[in-house]
């Protein structure tokens, strides 16, 4: 009798100690814990009831596609698929690369993402062409995984040059010409919208934004002074304002009659702001340099552009890794003020389901579904940055 | 490498992204103050660039196929007709209130066709040509039956939904000011979000033009809950409207328009328009082109009215397509009847 | 002085000519493409017909505003729109800054708390505000819980006489009446009594510890100057103005309307979250044995933190704390999104009505970089005062 109870006693009685070390262990943390339970009691309830008999959740997959890509016409959404499938098998042949040096979690979270993109392309009611596609990205990630785990060394050069193909080809397959049919930009919206000016405008401020800060530092005043001034005057701008200048008043400053494409100004305005901030950054990076390694590079004969692009970026970049992915999250999020600019992006593309005669009314519903899909990226950006920081700090130690 | 790659990459993408602009160096893109016409850029092109508002269920809105139709997209559609034969040939951009006269004013769109009100100030100093009114219209207020609001005193206190930029947010404040009815505007840039607020209950009345709102209501879950009163705030004539300076490309405009109304008068339909053709009466015979050339003076084809009614049809066909008896809308023809039917539509003769 | 024989260097091997020439460079290529960006505005604007110039704010607004604390009709001009604009403005960046605040500070040390409940709901809170855009959850704030709430005649009650509705908040609120002046004087003149004690007290400083009473004389001069109120009057000196339900709707207390509430909770939880972070981070990078010193000394765990930990965390808190209130300040713009007039929502309609894109940027820009800089002028005059005096 007793050995039966043994190891339950065992169990109950260590979690005993757990409650009473973290949930009770004053008076006032009972208290504190009674009130939090009793407050997640009524939310979580009230959130059910609300999520299983008031909530329509027709909305959701009514739309699905228009969530995602928007009015891209039908015809031509095997070249979004296309660029998917190209992204997957680069990212699996970099992952598979690189898989010695990744860390364990995000190995498992990889292969937590791939299996439920199998179980859904197999269990969940989907159609015949969407479940092919499904199917076809997850075994292009596979395949391009396998190829980078067993060779080492080789193709890990060409990496960085095929993502730059990567890119310019999902251009190019997202535009049409060339061939395929032309897509204007105002069929752009959607995810697809909110990726596209996102990406765009993170790979284009990112220089921009280095030279402002080189700038800031640099011995020549009129250049330092000129830094300064459109470093401060940006920041202490909404960014609303930015995003209205560059789609209205843009016009008013360019040669009469020239009008870039909306896309393109909104990608301007993005960059001429994330640009200030960023700069802000590297700045602190570039002041965590020690002078000895810029006097050590010109005593050992360098030029002072060398000295900068070998010496001092490198080691300035790396410090503030974490800032600068805490910038682009921060990118992330702001395209969504381009729904007030008249861009029908992620978030622009729920205000105007919103507006159908049809789902009147399911502002919750949308909102939420469309708040989590934010929610994924910025999350999976600032947990890839914090275990990049841990093993950056890690290696130097 | 990596840092190779990084540069290519943005160079390429600087590249790819003006290119990818497209109108930057776009020659249809001038042309606004340059001695060109507008109409030899437009038929260079081959297509027609019209602003719309796409928000607006009858006049311009995206149907379920994702064709844009409407009373406005048809005019656009008519003069795709008659500068190229063909009604497709034409590319919507869906502007809002506010940057409707700057995509005018810089010539992003060749005409704007958006429930737009012919104004004096629009007129002279922002710069715009008003076409002949496409739909005389007046502004109206919204109102919920339950509420039991019979006119603009009962609106007492309450809350007014109207969007930004709009004359109907003028005309309110005036109308208000003179009753010395004190009252709350709520005013959103959004016109979707005017709406929807007032459907919420936030506000008691929602204001804009009558037309606007008959769309709209017919859009609301339970539109006979609704209810527009009969106090008209203002006149709201609606008309298509180019930039100013550019008569040769405001005649064709204009008188595409006056075409579609003419037909209606000649009782041209799209239907019996092959018959016609061989009819007698000069009139028709000048006007669909068989004799005369009435469509050289403006630049255009002979026969570009007979492609207008061919493609669109006339005034009252557009009219009952998208407002008629058979749609949701079912408005009331009232003040856009034809002359001889005791409305104002009047076209100048075609000789 | 001895002549060194000097190999003059050709000038284009000199540091100090690339210097000079380069910082000519940039300047004629920053003029040149101001000139060029100038050229075309005038070109545009000519052919427009628009000339620049702020004699616009002196004409009629025309428009109606729904919030004004100051007095506003239709027939004002411009420049007084732009006023409301501005002190709607700013109700909401002071109000916001405040309560983000005290929310950010509490979720911080929550964060931290030794309760396993306590610190995963502050996690659960932070991780999703702060990783959604703030516009999606002013949308959510608006679409999805205040047009929901009952229409006015049956406004839900909280607690404390709380009206929550449609049309907004109502807050019960204290209101001065005919006794308030008396209640005035009588503190105003505690407080010069508190005042001449304290002058007394700083010139006795030299002997140590006489210091530490100081409060006590201040709240003993307080309270009586309360009592002597209350003797003279026998009435509170505010009355409490409380929202109740009359015929047609709703009267009395302190309105907030639901686009002011909206934005009010939307800028406050999401730079709490952020506000968070920061606190937290702050607390934890004061050295563990500061805590361990402390409880060795015998202070409770409450009075660690209040007496040893927070104040060496401040130090590291209000710089990044800083850029937190200039971007509440700065995401106040996006009432224009759920309809709150402030100054960058009236002036777009006065963009609109006007035409004047360039004036009323400039202007707003100047607005904007106003406000910025001051709070950063506050906020571093805090800074200065909380870090360490070092001799």
């Amino acid at each position: 009798m007793t050995l039966n109870e043994h190891p339950l006693r065992h169990i109950s009685s260590k979690a005993w100690t757990w409650v009473r070390q973290n949930l009770m262990s004053t008076w006032y943390n009972g208290v504190l814990t009674l009130i939090c339970l009793w407050l997640l009691y009524q939310g979580l309830r009230w959130g059910v009831v609300w999520a299983t008999t008031q909530a329509d959740w027709q909305v959701i997959p009514a739309n699905l596609s228009l969530f995602f890509v928007g009015q891209f016409p039908p015809g031509q959404i095997w070249r979004l698929w296309l660029i998917l499938m190209l992204v997957s098998g680069l990212g699996g042949l970099s992952w598979g690369n690189r898989s010695g040096i990744l860390p364990r979690q995000l190995r498992r979270g990889g292969l937590l993402i791939l299996g439920l993109l199998l179980i859904a392309a197999i269990a969940v009611p989907l159609s015949l062409p969407l479940r092919v596609w499904i199917l076809a990205v997850t075994v292009t990630f596979m395949a391009g995984f396998g190829l980078g785990y067993y060779d080492q060394g080789y193709l890990g050069k060409w990496i960085p040059l095929a993502w730059v193909f990567v890119l310019l080809a999902g251009l190019w397959l997202i535009r049409g010409g060339l061939g395929l049919k032309f897509v204007p930009t105002n069929l752009w919206s959607g995810l697809l919208l909110t990726l596209l000016t996102a990406i765009l405008s993170i790979l284009l401020s990112f220089p921009l934004g280095v030279l402002l800060a080189l700038g800031r530092q640099s011995q020549l005043f009129v250049i330092r002074g000129f830094c300064i001034l459109y470093i401060e005057i940006i920041r202490g701008f909404p960014l609303i304002g930015i995003l209205f200048t560059a789609q209205v008043m843009l016009p008013l400053f360019l040669p009469v009659g020239t009008r870039p494409d909306r896309v393109v100004r909104a990608i301007a305005g993005l960059v001429l702001f994330s640009a200030a901030y960023l700069a802000e950054n590297v700045r602190g990076g570039l002041q965590s340099i020690p002078r000895g390694q810029v006097e050590a590079a010109r005593a050992l004969g360098l030029n002072p552009v060398l000295v900068v692009w070998l010496i001092v970026l490198p080691q300035a970049l790396r410090a503030v890794i974490p800032a600068i992915v805490g910038q682009f999250i921060g990118l992330f999020k702001d395209t969504s003020l381009l729904a007030i600019v008249g861009l029908v992006e992620l978030t622009g593309i729920a205000r105007s389901i919103l507006a159908n005669p049809n789902f009147l009314g399911d502002y919750a519903e949308v909102y939420l579904f469309v708040g989590l899909i934010y929610w994924v990226f910025c999350m999976s950006m600032s947990l890839a940055s914090r275990r990049l920081e841990q093993q950056l700090s890690v290696r130097e130690q | 490498m990596a840092k190779w790659g990084f540069i290519v990459t943005t160079a390429l993408l600087a590249m790819s992204l003006v290119s990818c602009g497209g109108e930057p160096t776009d020659p249809t893109a001038a042309g606004v103050g340059t001695g060109q016409s507008r109409l030899g850029t437009v038929l260079n092109r081959g297509q027609l660039i019209c602003g719309v508002s796409g928000q607006l269920p009858g006049f311009s809105f995206v149907d379920q196929s994702g064709r844009y139709t409407g009373l406005d997209v048809d005019i656009c559609r008519a003069i795709a007709a008659a500068l190229f034969d063909d009604p497709t040939a034409v590319e919507f951009r869906n502007l809002n209130a506010k940057e409707r006269f700057t995509a005018v004013q810089t010539g992003e769109v060749d005409v704007l066709s958006r429930n737009t009100t012919w104004t004096i100030s629009r007129d002279s100093s922002v710069g715009l040509e008003f076409a002949p009114v496409v739909f005389y219209d007046g502004q109206g207020i919204m109102v919920r039956r339950s509420d039991n609001i019979q006119s603009l005193e009962d609106l007492k206190n309450q809350s007014i939904c109207t969007q930004t930029g709009t004359t109907n947010e003028q005309n309110l404040a005036d109308q208000m000011r003179k009753r010395g009815i004190p009252y709350q505007p709520v005013v959103f840039e959004d016109i979707n979000t005017a709406y929807a607020t007032y459907a919420e209950g936030r506000c008691q009345a929602v204001t804009s033009d009558r037309s606007q709102l008959l769309s709209r209501r017919s859009t609301l879950p339970q539109p006979k809950n609704h209810l527009i009163l009969n106090e008209v705030l203002s006149k709201e004539p609606l008309a298509p409207a180019v930039a100013g300076g550019d008569h040769q490309w405001f005649d064709v405009v204009k008188w595409v328009v006056y075409a579609t109304i003419e037909a209606e008068e000649l009782g041209i339909t799209s239907a019996n328009l092959d018959e016609l053709t061989s009819s007698s009466d000069p009139v028709v015979r000048r006007f669909l082109g068989v004799e005369g050339d009435l469509g050289q003076g403006l630049g255009l084809d002979n026969d570009f009215a007979a492609q207008v009614v061919k493609h669109i049809g006339n005034y009252g066909e557009i009219y009952n397509r998208h407002l008629g008896p058979q749609t949701s809308l079912d408005l009331e023809r009232g003040l856009n009847q034809l002359w001889t039917a005791g409305g104002l539509l009047y076209a100048p003769p075609f000789r | 002085m001895t002549r060194f024989p000097i190999q003059l260097k050709p000038f284009w091997r000199d540091v100090r000519f690339w210097r000079y020439a380069g910082q000519v460079l940039a300047v004629v290529a920053i003029a040149s493409f101001a000139l060029l960006l100038w050229n075309n505005l005038s070109r545009n604007l000519q052919q427009l017909g628009i000339q620049l110039g702020f004699d616009f704010l002196q004409s009629q607004a025309a428009f109606d505003i729904g919030e004004t604390p100051i007095a506003y009709s239709p027939t004002d001009p411009y420049r007084q729109a732009l006023l409301i604009g501005l002190l709607n403005s700013l109700r909401i960046m002071v109000v916001g800054i405040l309560l983000a605040t005290v929310v950010g500070v509490t979720v911080g040390i929550a964060r931290l708390s030794d309760n396993w409940l306590v610190r995963q709901l502050a996690a659960l809170y932070v991780e999703t505000l702060r990783n959604t855009p703030l516009l999606l959850q002013l949308f959510f704030w608006y679409f999805a819980v205040f047009l929901n709430l009952p229409a006015t005649r049956n406004a839900l009650v909280l607690p404390g006489s709380i009206y929550l509705s449609q049309r907004g908040i109502l807050l019960p609120w204290l209101q001065p009446n005919t006794v308030t002046p008396i209640w005035l004087a009588c503190l105003g003149g505690g407080l010069v009594l508190v005042g001449g004690i304290w002058f007394r007290q700083q010139q006795r400083r030299q002997q140590p510890g006489s210091a530490s009473r100081i409060w006590l004389v201040v709240l003993s001069a307080i309270a009586l100057a309360g009592l002597l109120a209350w003797l003279l009057t026998a009435q509170p000196p505010l009355d409490w103005d409380l929202p109740r339900q009359t015929g047609a709707g709703l009267a009395g207390g302190l309105w907030l309307s639901s686009e002011f509430a909206t934005l009010l909770i939307g800028l406050t939880l999401y730079t709490a979250a952020f506000i968070a972070e920061i606190v937290r981070a702050g607390i934890q990078a004061v050295p563990k044995g500061q805590w361990e010193a402390a409880r060795a000394l015998g202070l409770q765990s409450g009075l660690v933190m209040r007496l040893v930990v927070f104040p060496q965390a401040l130090r590291i808190i209000v710089p990044p704390l800083t850029s937190q209130y200039l971007n509440l300040a700065k995401n106040s713009s996006l009432a224009i999104a759920v309809g709150y007039p402030d100054i960058y929502f009236v002036a777009s309609t006065t963009f609109n009505q006007t035409g004047r894109a360039v004036e009323v940027m400039l202007l707003l820009m100047g607005t904007y970089l106003s406000i910025s800089l001051l709070i950063s002028l506050v906020m571093n005059l805090y800074n200065r005062a909380v870090q360490v005096k070092e001799r």
